[in-house]
């Protein structure tokens, strides 16, 4: 019973803190909504009893990327004044866009079952980090392996990006 | 079991905040006497009461915020950096249990099987509490110092993760519980590591933004860093933030490569009496290491920025991959992975 | 260019050892060399307690001088302010009236003597000029004020307190340096 108060309240701040990173006004608000609402995920991830995942989302959404967003959005001078003012066939596009990605959702959402809550008896482990490995290296260790090229070339993209600049400076 | 934790949670805060109190204490009786001076030694005997004249003066002077500051993120910035500082403290097991009235009391607050990747969670936001009193207090000097610190802070953080794995990978678990087990009986990972424990001591001066990595708040260059608009006790808060992480980091130095409460000889001892001799076992240790940070601080001029990424980049990473990878190695090895 | 004190380093851009580039041995040297200051004699005084010893020959706030009987050396000739070579010091001579002989030694005294202590470059010159051995200067250390007009010190300041003689023996013993 009272896991499942804990289960609306979380939600509802959530969706809140979402809701406040597109209506604040000021990019920096925004951005911090944002940090607010992957800890409120992260929280959830936690009542699912997914432990590791909701500290990796905090390392590397909260802590990396989201410093990385913070940073570049602090440098710049946002206010209000240097706001470029939106046309009306720019207004008329992004309805268009968000009213179809809308639809999409629906869409995606109208088959979806509610599964009954997870009940404390049944708890359910995936989360915990040595079965999620295990998992990781055994029935998908296929996408992992591939993940992790993914992540080698971008490292050597980087690399090599670096060092083509430091041969234009001498 | 409420109350205990309870009872937990504030003795363990109350600790760090007091080692915090004394460390400050300490840094400037060391700065003292590696300057031969005496330092402090006016309040009370061995001027014991110094920080709490420290505090009072911080409580009563004028809590002021300047105009066309973000007075919310103003105020929150100082907090935040305290309230990340204390969190690590939960995870950090300070001893074995201890036996009181019959009842068994683990000496840690949160007995969490993903300790060490808690404490990297924890590290890794503890970016934002310099980030956004510096941006709040609209000030370009303040903004350089929390770019810098940030910047410098998830360099750090990469170098220091990876050498943690490697020790994760020793242990085969990410308890810090079990980290410290496992170097039961001086085998203390300093000596199968001695590499990674230099990477991660650069590291952790870098983490708390300590000397020689203290660009954050260079003086001669932006004035006070990020906390320039500030002053009372949020400027307090800022200051002994950085104890409380000092403090923190030398507790995990201690853990991760110096063995944490184990002592040699401890096996002769059992029960309520091995607790406090591992307390202050674990305590000796941090208090070295604080020494040592001190130590460095008042020997090392700062680095210079770009001195600064570059050793962070591209020597302390690949020093901590090589590294990685030649204990993986071994450890395969040994395992006998490749018969 | 030749050097002429043969202390003078030329400069090298020499790109860092590879042991220069570790940092690590030099840290450890500079750590090395804190650590035995960690052993080494204090240089603190503890200040009001202790205090440092002036040299005889030290030059400090001016006084004033009286005689035994009390009565104030000074003459107002004006040598110390001619000899002044900051010109700090003023004064206006006034006649002795009937029933002062015991306040002043001479016939004429000064009635304002000031010396301002901001122009005041502590030379001695006074005390050498004068022929009254009406004026030293003392080991005392001027004291610090908020104003400016409050380091223009007149009579009030300057001439001794007799229950309170200042001692300028020392000074009397360096002697001046016109006799020796």
């Amino acid at each position: 019973m009272s896991i499942d108060i804990i289960v609306y309240i979380l939600g509802g701040l959530t969706i809140g803190s979402a809701l406040m990173v597109i209506l604040s006004s000021h990019p920096i608000r925004s951005i911090l909504y944002l940090i607010v609402t992957f800890f409120m995920i992260s929280a959830n991830y936690v009542l699912l009893n997914a432990q590791f995942l909701a500290i990796v989302n905090i390392i590397v959404y909260a802590g990396a990327i989201m410093v990385l967003f913070l940073f570049v959005l602090m440098m710049l001078n946002l206010s209000k004044d240097t706001e470029p003012k939106a046309s009306i066939p720019m207004i008329g596009a992004s309805v268009i866009a968000g009213g179809s990605l809308l639809v999409v959702l629906i869409a995606a959402m109208k088959k979806a079952i509610l599964a009954p809550g997870v009940s404390s008896d049944t708890v359910n482990d995936i989360g915990l980090v040595k079965t999620l490995g295990h998992e990781l290296f055994t029935t998908y260790v296929l996408p992992f392996e591939i993940t992790s090229v993914l992540f080698i070339s971008a490292i050597v993209g980087a690399v090599l990006l670096a060092k083509r600049e430091k041969q234009i400076i001498d | 079991m409420i109350i205990e934790k309870l009872i937990l949670v504030i003795v363990i805060f109350a600790v760090s905040i007091l080692a915090a109190l004394y460390s400050t204490l300490l840094e400037r009786k060391a700065a003292a006497w590696f300057q031969d001076r005496i330092g402090p030694n006016r309040t009370g005997f061995f001027s014991l009461l110094q920080p709490l004249a420290d505090g009072v003066k911080m409580f009563i002077k004028e809590d002021g915020i300047p105009l066309n500051t973000d007075k919310w993120l103003f105020i929150i910035g100082p907090g935040i950096a305290m309230f990340t500082s204390l969190i690590t403290s939960t995870v950090i097991p300070w001893g074995p249990d201890l036996e009181i009235f019959g009842s068994k009391v683990a000496l840690q607050i949160a007995e969490f099987d993903m300790g060490i990747l808690f404490i990297m969670g924890v590290l890794s936001i503890s970016v934002y509490g310099i980030m956004i009193g510096a941006w709040a207090s609209n000030n370009k000097y303040s903004l350089y110092g929390a770019i810098r610190a940030s910047s410098q802070m998830i360099s750090y953080e990469l170098a220091m993760g990876l050498i943690a794995i490697t020790i994760i990978m020793m242990t085969g678990s990410l308890s810090l519980r079990a980290i410290v087990e496992s170097q039961h009986g001086m085998n203390w990972n300093i000596f199968y590591q001695p590499i990674g424990f230099v990477v991660f001591f650069i590291c952790a001066l870098a983490e708390t933004n300590r000397a020689p990595f203290d660009l954050a708040e260079c003086e001669s260059e932006l004035i006070g860093g990020y906390h320039t608009e500030y002053g009372s006790m949020k400027l307090g808060f800022y200051l002994f933030a950085e104890y409380v992480n000092m403090f923190i980091s030398a507790a995990i130095i201690s853990i991760l490569f110096l063995g944490g409460y184990n002592f040699p000889g401890m096996d002769s001892f059992s029960g309520n009496i091995l607790a406090i001799m591992c307390l202050g076992a674990f305590f000796t240790k941090i208090v070295l290491i604080i020494f040592i940070f001190m130590w460095i601080r008042w020997t090392i001029p700062r680095f210079r920025y770009d001195q600064l990424m570059h050793l962070g980049w591209k020597k302390l990473i690949p020093i901590a991959l090589i590294n990685l990878m030649i204990t993986g190695i071994i450890i395969a090895f040994t395992k006998g992975w490749f018969n | 260019m030749q050097s002429l004190s043969n202390r003078s380093k030329v400069v090298s851009n020499k790109p860092m050892t590879f042991l220069e580039r570790m940092y690590l041995p030099v840290i450890f040297g500079g750590m090395w060399i804190t650590f035995k200051h960690l052993f080494k004699k204090n240089v603190t005084l503890q200040y009001p307690e202790e205090q440092k010893v002036f040299a005889p020959v030290y030059r400090g706030q001016h006084v004033l001088k009286r005689d035994e009987q009390g009565r104030e050396n000074c003459t107002a000739c004006g040598l110390c302010a001619v000899a002044c070579p900051a010109e700090a010091i003023t004064m206006i001579a006034g006649e002795r009236k009937k029933g002062d002989e015991d306040k002043y030694r001479e016939e004429k005294y000064a009635e304002v003597y000031e010396i301002n202590m901001l122009r005041c470059i502590f030379c001695g010159l006074c005390e050498e000029a004068c022929p009254k051995e009406a004026i030293f200067l003392t080991d005392r250390i001027v004291p610090s004020q908020y104003e400016r007009e409050d380091f223009i010190m007149g009579k009030d300041t300057l001439v001794e307190d007799m229950n309170n003689r200042i001692d300028i023996s020392l000074r009397q013993m360096t002697g001046k340096r016109g006799e020796k």
